[in-house]
């Protein structure tokens, strides 16, 4: 029997969420091609960079950072898309979070890597990285960042794994291919009720544990920045106010992944309207959160009139970066809020189209951030602009697509979808649900009184 | 111990521009030429910037010849993920070109923006080869380089004063800006000692330092009778 006949006979969950596995398309391969060829250009400019040294970028004094640590910051932003809103749902005891979870935990893992390669990327001498750790100094948030990121990525393994295990073992009890892969990933799990226990228990402890994990990263990518004394940098709201900002982004990449794997592996009955609806509402929680810390920020530095910082603001107000800033306010706050406060458009496309603005919002968000500031310094205004070259945009392409094709690879290996949890979720939750439900209501007078 | 600081007298600023050049050779700043000019990457640790208040025709200008402030708490060095830059004993903030990784992350940290990248590998065409100072390492691709006030003069000096077993006086160690400087506007040497002229100067009713609200401590003074 082939892969594809032992899925096609299995009950509908396993049959549905392992045909990924063993059934590519046409479709597959060519998009995974251009993913690929976009990858692979990135890296050909990456090289012309490493022979021609940083004076391939658009970077000048004192535009001393530009793409690479926009992307850093954007990619870093996306990757709280799965165990943050994972482990928040876990312990919240959220039920629409089982068909959702692996997604999101995917993208994290997958992205993270592609966040933290970026300010290698940007380097001057990337041969002397290791000096971080032959020379530390404990004092550089750079190196907090090192350290924070090395943790989360660690840990948001770990977290995707440990919940993956039943499911590997399934798929290793069926006898898949490449059944080494699976035996070895499996590693002897056998789905007992003991073995269960033991592994939901794991998977609690685990959910707590990284939350604050990943909150620590973003905070720490937020004091890079806000540690120096640079008008509109300088300021105690980034920590707060670029974890809000990775949760948005990363929200919305999770909406914008579940619609495309709901199209390309008929997963509408498991990615239904009330998963969409249900992210919606936290992606209009999140914009709002959103408007109000940019607005906290904005009007203090407005108020205070200190001259330096209102150089900076009003260049994004009104000045050479207008557009982009006023592009970043229509895309993360009037159209995710438009769209997101209506239950009418609150549904796939609307959460869709809405999920794409506050992505381009929120890579402008970290340009906005980090152009203006940069080309504002304390000391003489500069008359320098800064354009990206072709170097840095193919490699922001390549990283993408980089991204999007291991993503794709990803799911042709593992369930993208929890089998084990919606198994679960059938069997047991319907019936647990409703014992929580009844254990809130008032009490029995009469039976406490006696 | 000596805590080597620099005064600036703009009233003596003629914006001749000599300190730069001076610099330049003294210290083996690669040659940027028109592309890197019209890039905005060009190297210069001395830097003479003119600063224009008001709107014509009511307009007061005056020339501000900047090189490191050399702060006592400089922001820079903290952030460092290598100690690629630091301060050492008598102050002085030293970069160790053969360590820094070229994150940028100091040029970020410093609010007088006088930390430089090398974008390009160095330029040193054949003609300058002639004049390069054999004290003074030439920097690689991608990595800072600043101001140093001229600390292998003061290795020079100090080595000098040892082999005559005498101690440092003030006329064995100047920095090449202030060697250069044909109004005599910028003096350097020990804060510390009060047989300096620097020391006297640095306290001059005049005397004032670069956004001294930031709290960073530079060692470099400038004299001005307008603030």
């Amino acid at each position: 029997m082939t892969d594809l006949e032992i899925v096609s006979t299995l009950p509908q969950d396993e049959r549905v969420l392992l045909m990924p596995l063993v059934r590519t398309t046409k479709v597959f391969w060519r998009w995974a091609a251009v993913m690929a060829a976009v990858a692979l250009w990135g890296a050909v400019a990456y090289v012309y960079q490493l022979r021609n040294g940083l004076g391939a970028t658009g970077l000048n004094t004192p535009e001393y950072w530009g793409i690479y640590i926009i992307c850093f910051v954007f990619f870093i932003g996306i990757s709280h898309a799965g165990t943050l809103i994972s482990a928040i749902l876990r312990v919240a005891n959220a039920e629409w979070r089982r068909s959702i979870t692996r997604s999101a935990e995917f993208i994290t893992v997958l992205v993270i890597s592609f966040g933290a390669v970026q300010p290698i990327l940007d380097l001057g001498r990337p041969d002397r990285v290791l000096n971080i750790f032959l020379h530390s100094q404990p004092f550089s948030p750079l190196l907090w960042d090192v350290l924070s990121i090395t943790l989360y990525f660690t840990a948001s393994s770990i977290y995707l794994y440990v919940p993956m295990i039943p499911d590997l073992a399934r798929i290793r009890d069926l006898g898949l291919r490449p059944r080494a892969l699976y035996s070895f990933v499996a590693i002897g799990y056998h789905d007992t009720p003991a073995a269960r226990q033991t592994l939901e228990r794991i998977i609690g402890i685990l959910a707590v544990a990284v939350i604050p994990v990943a909150v620590s990263v973003h905070t720490v990518i937020g004091w890079i920045f806000a540690l120096t004394l640079k008008p509109m940098w300088h300021s105690a709201i980034f920590g707060p106010y670029f974890v809000v900002g990775a949760i948005f982004s990363g929200i919305a990449a999770l909406i914008i992944a579940m619609a495309i794997l709901r199209r390309v592996y008929h997963l509408e009955a498991y990615f239904k309207d009330v998963h969409f609806n249900n992210m919606g509402l936290l992606l209009l929680v999140t914009t709002v959160l959103w408007f109000y810390f940019t607005f906290a920020e904005h009007l203090t530095v407005w108020y205070g009139g200190e001259e330096s910082e209102l150089a900076t603001l009003y260049a994004k107000l009104t000045g050479a970066f207008a557009i982009p800033f006023w592009t970043m306010v229509a895309c993360c706050f009037f159209i995710p809020f438009a769209l997101m406060a209506r239950r009418k458009t609150r549904n796939v496309t609307g959460c869709v189209v809405a999920s794409v603005a506050v992505v381009i919002g929120m890579w402008l968000e970290r340009f906005n951030i980090v152009v203006p500031t940069s080309l504002h310094p304390r000391l003489q205004a500069a008359t320098v602009h800064y354009t990206p070259s072709w170097v840095e945009l193919s490699i922001m392409a390549g990283t993408l697509a980089g991204f999007v094709l291991i993503y794709m690879i990803a799911t042709k290996f593992f369930p993208i979808v929890s089998i084990w949890e919606i198994q679960e979720g059938r069997e047991l939750s319907v019936h647990e649900v409703s014992e929580r439900v009844a254990s809130y209501l008032p009490d029995d007078l009469a039976a406490v009184e006696r | 111990m000596a805590r080597w600081g620099m005064v600036i007298d703009l009233d003596k600023c003629n914006g001749c521009q000599a300190c730069e050049v001076a610099c330049r050779s003294e210290n083996n700043i690669a040659v940027g030429g028109p592309q890197a000019a019209s890039e905005h990457r060009t190297i210069s640790w001395m830097q003479v910037r003119a600063e224009v208040e008001g709107e014509w025709p009511d307009i007061r200008s005056r020339f501000v010849p900047q090189p490191c402030m050399h702060c006592d708490r400089p922001p820079c060095t903290l952030v460092c993920p290598v100690q690629a830059t630091s301060i050492d004993r008598e102050g002085i903030v030293n970069q160790i070109y053969a360590r820094c990784i070229g994150c940028r992350y100091c040029a970020n940290a410093c609010p007088y923006t006088v930390k430089f990248f090398n974008w390009h590998k160095p330029d040193h065409p054949a003609s300058t080869e002639p004049g390069l100072n054999p004290d003074v390492s030439v920097r690689p691709v991608g990595v800072i380089e600043k101001c140093t006030f001229c600390s292998h003069r003061l290795q020079k000096a100090r080595e000098m004063a040892r082999v005559e077993t005498r101690p440092l006086r003030e006329q064995d160690f100047t920095t090449a800006c202030a060697d250069s400087c044909p109004t005599g506007a910028i003096v350097f040497g020990n804060l510390d000692d009060p047989t300096h002229r620097v020391a006297e100067l640095s306290r001059d009713p005049r005397a004032f330092r670069l956004q001294e609200g930031l709290g960073t401590e530079p060692k470099v003074y400038y004299l001005s009778r307008r603030d």
